[in-house]
């Protein structure tokens, strides 16, 4: 057997017996992506929001940037929030670096970009269809962005996970970061690199299996929500 | 004279609206009564809907005045617009009645017992769960419709509702809206159907070219129409008014 088949072999032995390492990674990563994905969506949807329905001087420049801001490279940021969190960064005083902590503030400035650009596009086309009607209520700012946000709840779940996609699969922000510590910061994209390393192609591939099938499950997941949007919510208008 | 300005609800004084350069209603002077219901009616591009929007605020005039006459001791004058094609909110049909009155902050029981109302006068109340966007086009009508009423406007604003439907919806339509008027709320209709504007008008609004060429009693304006492009509409003939 040469030595990729008895390391894939090995990797689905750890997959299926629940390995309790394997486990406690997986479970750390679901954490770290999914809080960051939280926050960015409790920040990312309101102003992405905003940004749609307001009109003001450099709001273009401001989706712009926004936009451009989506294909941040996670190495970049994971080298920004280090020089924030790192003993003589502004926020040193914390000892916030090689924490999850850390990664999950990250993830959050790598997801809050694609969250707020996609909520601006889903909020604004539809405040286009809204506007006149929600005028002739009398809705105020508040009112219309509470109707937006929920009325465009399909479309912006889609963009949440989106989010949760990049955030998961990322590695170059959470290894400058987090550090890669076992059992505190080691998550998915950090040991595979660290196993691959060290030639340890068992735990790794076990892992790349799991990653595979979390990506996988996210974007069936967008698709099967954009195809109900369509049947459910776009019926007979 | 038709209104009297006693019973007058909202006069309009050499009132023009212009939009990116084009003048689209001209010197309109109009006095709207308290009761019934006024049809405005006009060839396509008369300035119909803009002078329903003018009175829903959705517009505001470029130049002249609206002047809306409150009894001594009421609040302000509350409109409702129900528009050709109605913008269905991404929810049930209830929550889209609970979202139509949610800028008037009433307190909840209030705001259910609105909801029923106008869910029986709609009759929708097979439907009341059924999401919005499902129902067809005279049933989301009829939502139009309630979402309107539960507002309890002091003047109801049609803008064609009846344009896209068959005859049963748009008989149920001009039901509603008989029963409304019926319990004097005030209903402005604009209808491109002559046979609808027979059959609810008390007075009708003649417009062509941005131009208010008539207002008189429905019988007769369609018994003896004075101005020729309303005789002219009525026997079907197209003019063309350069403006």
């Amino acid at each position: 057997m040469s030595e990729a088949t008895q390391a894939l072999y090995l990797a689905v032995e750890l997959v299926i017996s629940m390995d309790a390492g394997l486990v406690e990674i997986v479970l750390l990563s679901l954490q770290v992506s999914l809080l960051a994905v939280a926050v960015a969506c409790a920040i990312g949807l309101p102003l992405g929001a905003l940004l749609g329905i307001a009109r003001f001087r450099g709001r273009r420049l401001l989706i712009s940037i926004n936009n451009a801001l989506m294909g941040l490279p996670p190495v970049v940021v994971g080298l920004a929030v280090y020089l924030m969190l790192s003993r003589s960064g502004p926020f040193g005083v914390f000892g916030l670096l090689y924490t999850p902590t850390a990664m999950i503030i990250a993830q959050t400035l790598l997801v809050l970009p694609i969250v707020a650009a996609l909520s601006r596009q889903t909020i604004e086309d539809l405040n286009a269809e809204y506007d006149e009607y929600l005028r002739s209520l009398d809705m105020r700012l508040a009112g219309r962005l509470k109707t937006l946000l929920w009325d465009g709840r399909a479309s912006l779940a889609t963009a949440a996970i989106a989010g949760l996609g990049r955030a998961i699969a990322e590695v170059g922000a959470v290894i400058i970061v987090g550090g890669n510590i076992d059992h505190v910061t080691r998550v998915m994209t950090t040991a595979i690199a660290l196993e691959t390393s060290k030639g340890d192609l068992a735990l790794a591939l076990a892992l790349g299996l799991v990653l595979v099938t979390i990506a996988l499950a996210l974007n069936a997941a967008v698709e099967i929500l954009r195809a109900g949007a369509e049947r459910k919510l776009h019926a007979g208008a | 004279m038709l209104a009297p300005e006693t019973t007058a609800l909202a006069s309009f004084r050499s009132v023009s609206y212009a939009s990116a350069g084009d003048r689209l209603l001209s010197d309109i002077e109009l006095t709207i009564a308290r009761q019934g219901i006024t049809t405005i009616m006009g060839p396509n591009g008369a300035g119909k809907s803009t002078l329903l929007r003018l009175l829903a605020g959705l517009l505001r005039p470029t130049s002249g005045t609206l002047t809306w006459h409150r009894p001594a001791g009421t609040g302000q004058i509350e409109t409702a617009f129900v528009f050709q094609r109605p913008v269905i909110l991404r929810r049930t049909v209830s929550a889209n009645i609970r979202h139509a009155i949610s800028p008037l902050k009433l307190p909840d029981a209030q705001a259910s017992r609105r909801v029923d109302a106008a869910l029986s006068d709609c009759s929708l109340e097979h439907l009341r769960d059924a999401p919005g966007r499902r129902l067809s086009g005279g049933e989301q009508q009829r939502l139009a419709m309630a979402r309107a009423l539960a507002r309890q406007p002091d003047v109801l604003l049609l803008d064609e509702p009846t344009a896209s439907l068959d005859p049963a919806a748009t008989n149920a339509i001009e039901q509603i809206a008989l029963a409304c008027a019926d319990k004097a709320t005030k209903v402005v209709l604009v209808t491109h159907d002559a046979g609808q504007a027979r059959r609810l008008s008390n007075d009708v609004i003649f417009l062509n070219a941005g131009r208010a060429v008539e207002h008189s009693p429905a019988a007769a304006f369609f018994n003896q129409p004075l101005s020729q492009p309303a005789r002219d509409y009525l026997a079907g003939r197209i003019t063309i008014t350069d403006t």
